[in-house]
């Protein structure tokens, strides 16, 4: 079924909740597409390093990885470094090496390009629109970050032009701009105000920063336009990933949503973890009692009779979804009993993702 | 160490998925009933706990849930307003400044504030002076967003302190800093689930938070850990029964085997867990209802109170 997804694409954007399996699934995605003689890159956030060592490497980097997965095409690996990918982009988007070291030292950005929540999202479409610029692969799988509601992603490029073209930059890079006025006489009760709020030392690095940064304006704005349009491209699939979970489906919908209003191209929904389990009717505990007691007997039927409320309370979630989904198709993979964490465990998914 | 309970400040916290908002939901709970008054709050608008405590949606205002019992939403550009006010100590210049479109564009650029002013209101509330309100709070429980979030979230008042090196905003983000990580007035419970990727996940928080914050759990909550129903010996027997079994006998068997696998593995994890974690692991029962409901919520508030 993925496969009629991804046919003529280029791009596969994971997105869901946290915590639905979404790594798993854009690793079983890469792999399963490389079993069918595709180049495939997955790009990954996950930071704990067992997804990595079961793609048999010993840790995952900035740098795609070939994968020795035993298969017909080609699968690579990587993991973002959000901070090494900005550091990067500032070093290619720099109009000369002072202005480069200039920033790369501001102890600003320093701080902020690790710390602040939201740079792995946007460096996470940057390094996916880098990746399809060099068009080494024949297919991208994106893994997104877990963000709080799942779609701050879909912002960041946007933010951060907002925030590069914000005439902000201009106040602080224009002759005789606010940086010099602060230090000067501090002319209006604005900035008075804003000493006053704010200390006038941060002021001045904030300025000094977004001076340095005001240099590559014209770079970054034009990079975010391309990210932005990669998103909407017709090459790219966005898979959305839940667990029949109630939060997770109410997550999943509402991103659905926005990625229509969005007008982003969907492809549909991979369920994980769904309980399965046989219906037969019958008295379990009392066909039981004769062959292995009475206490193991209505051990099982408790079993049962809570695994079945489990499956139910999955059908109704699932079903709730899918009316709101329309046409758009989804694709349901049971619970595993194990986790899936290594390339086995991946092929066990892929008889239902690439099934039917 | 006190228990959790007597902190000021409980903050909640792990891997996305793991059922954090129920945990810190059935912590406030917990606390109200041993005569507490306690608040819990969520970031960003999530509504998860407004369904939980049966809060209105537009929640931002302390919303008494029931008695002992509040509930609220943190939003940063109210807490940004809120923070100039009594920065500035006028309204006045407050609202000049709210309307100055370089202002507006400063703060909306300026990486982190909102994390930084989020933590401040919620810091805020677990004084006992307070400046944006009057009530006073015994326990105030932050459902923190998923681990790179949240960690940003608390590390956001030690980032601006570095930043800026002297004025007011230094002096403020200290005196949260230090709060947060006074281990007599805050503690943290980690959430997570018992399984490969999370189990990692909350390894990894405990080392960023000792490393980032010289902080570390107080205690980890592992959720939904399926019963433990067969002995070895039962599971045998059951193995061997397949062939002779009616249909419903025979998918029950098999269910329940297959939930045993599932369960097996769970124990695997949270011994991982257990020998790998400094602080005390505690458990919270697989809830089998599609829904956790006001009934399955009270009986883990009545498990966390217990356990804690």
């Amino acid at each position: 079924m993925i496969e009629r997804w991804l046919a003529r694409k280029e791009v596969c954007i994971c997105a869901g909740a946290g915590g639905v399996g979404k790594t798993t699934t854009a690793a079983a995605i890469a792999l399963g597409m490389a079993a069918r003689g595709k180049k495939v890159a997955v790009l990954t956030i996950d930071p704990a390093r067992r997804l990595a060592n079961s793609l048999g490497l010993p840790e995952l980097g900035n740098e795609e990885r070939l994968v020795d997965a035993g298969v017909d095409g080609e699968l690579w690996a990587m993991m973002l470094d959000a901070k090494r990918t900005f550091d990067e982009l500032v070093e290619r988007q720099a109009p000369d090496a002072a202005t480069r070291d200039a920033i790369l030292a501001n102890p600003i950005y320093r701080e902020l390009s690790n710390a602040v929540a939201g740079s792995q999202e946007y460096m996470a479409m940057e390094k996916l629109h880098e990746l399809h610029q060099e068009g080494h692969y024949d297919l991208l799988v994106l893994d997104t970050p877990p963000t709080r509601n799942a779609l701050d992603f879909l912002d960041a490029p946007k933010k951060l032009a907002a925030f590069i073209d914000s005439r902000s930059l201009q106040f602080f890079t224009a002759p005789g701009a606010l940086g010099l006025r602060v230090v000067g006489r501090g002319s209006g009760l604005v900035f008075s105000a804003m000493k006053r709020a704010t200390g006038i030392d941060l002021l001045e690095d904030l300025s000094t920063f977004f001076r340095s940064f005001g240099e590559m304006t014209a770079g970054f704005r034009e990079r975010a336009e391309h990210v932005n349009g990669l998103l909407a491209d017709s090459r790219t699939a966005f898979v959305l990933v839940t667990s029949p979970r109630h939060d997770a489906i109410e997550a999943a919908s509402f991103f659905h949503r926005r990625l229509l209003d969005a007008g982003l191209p969907f492809a549909g929904v991979v369920a994980n973890r769904v309980h399965v389990v046989e219906e037969a009717a019958g008295n379990v505990a009392a066909e039981l009692e004769p062959l292995v007691g009475a206490e193991l007997a209505r051990t099982v039927a408790e079993a049962y009779a809570d695994e079945r409320s489990a499956a139910e309370g999955d059908r109704l979630n699932l079903d709730q979804l899918r009316r709101r989904l329309g046409r758009k198709p989804m694709i349901e993979v049971p619970h595993l009993d194990d986790d899936v964490h290594d390339l086995p465990g991946l092929r066990r998914m892929d008889e239902y993702l690439f099934g039917g | 160490m006190p228990s959790l309970l007597d902190k000021r400040l409980v903050l909640v916290t792990g891997k996305g998925g793991v059922g954090k908002t129920t945990v810190a939901a059935a912590l406030g709970l917990a606390a109200a009933r041993r005569g507490k008054r306690a608040i819990v709050c969520e970031v960003a608008r999530e509504t998860r706990l407004a369904s939980l405590l049966d809060l209105p949606d537009e929640g931002y205002d302390e919303h008494e849930a029931e008695p002992g019992l509040y509930g609220m939403s943190v939003d940063p550009e109210r807490a940004k307003r809120e923070w100039l006010q009594h920065q500035l100590k006028s309204g006045t210049l407050a609202g000049l400044l709210g309307h100055s479109r370089l202002f507006g564009y400063l703060t909306a650029a300026a990486p982190g504030l909102d994390e930084l002013v989020t933590i401040g209101k919620v810091w805020d509330l677990a004084q006992i002076e307070r400046r944006t309100g009057v009530r006073r709070y015994d326990l105030v429980i932050l459902d923190a967003p998923a681990t790179g979030h949240g960690l940003a979230l608390f590390t956001a008042p030690r980032t601006y302190a570095r930043v800026a090196t002297a004025g007011p905003i230094r002096r403020q983000a200290l005196r949260i800093h230090g709060f947060l990580t006074d281990r007599r007035s805050t503690g943290v419970l980690g959430v997570a689930l018992p399984e490969e990727m999370p189990v990692n996940e909350t390894l990894d928080l405990e080392r960023a938070l000792h490393d980032e914050l010289e902080l570390g759990f107080d205690a980890v909550v592992v959720n939904a850990l399926l019963p433990d129903r067969l002995t070895r010996k039962q599971e045998k027997l059951l193995e061997s029964l397949d062939t002779d079994l009616g249909p419903a006998a025979r998918a029950a068997v098999r269910t329940a085997l297959s939930e045993d696998r599932r369960a097996r593995v769970q124990r695997t994890e949270l011994r991982r867990l257990r020998r790998s974690l400094e602080g005390s692991v505690m458990t919270l029962p697989y809830v089998f209802e599609p829904e956790i409901g006001r009934e399955q919520l009270d009986a883990l508030a009545e498990r966390v109170g217990g356990l804690l």
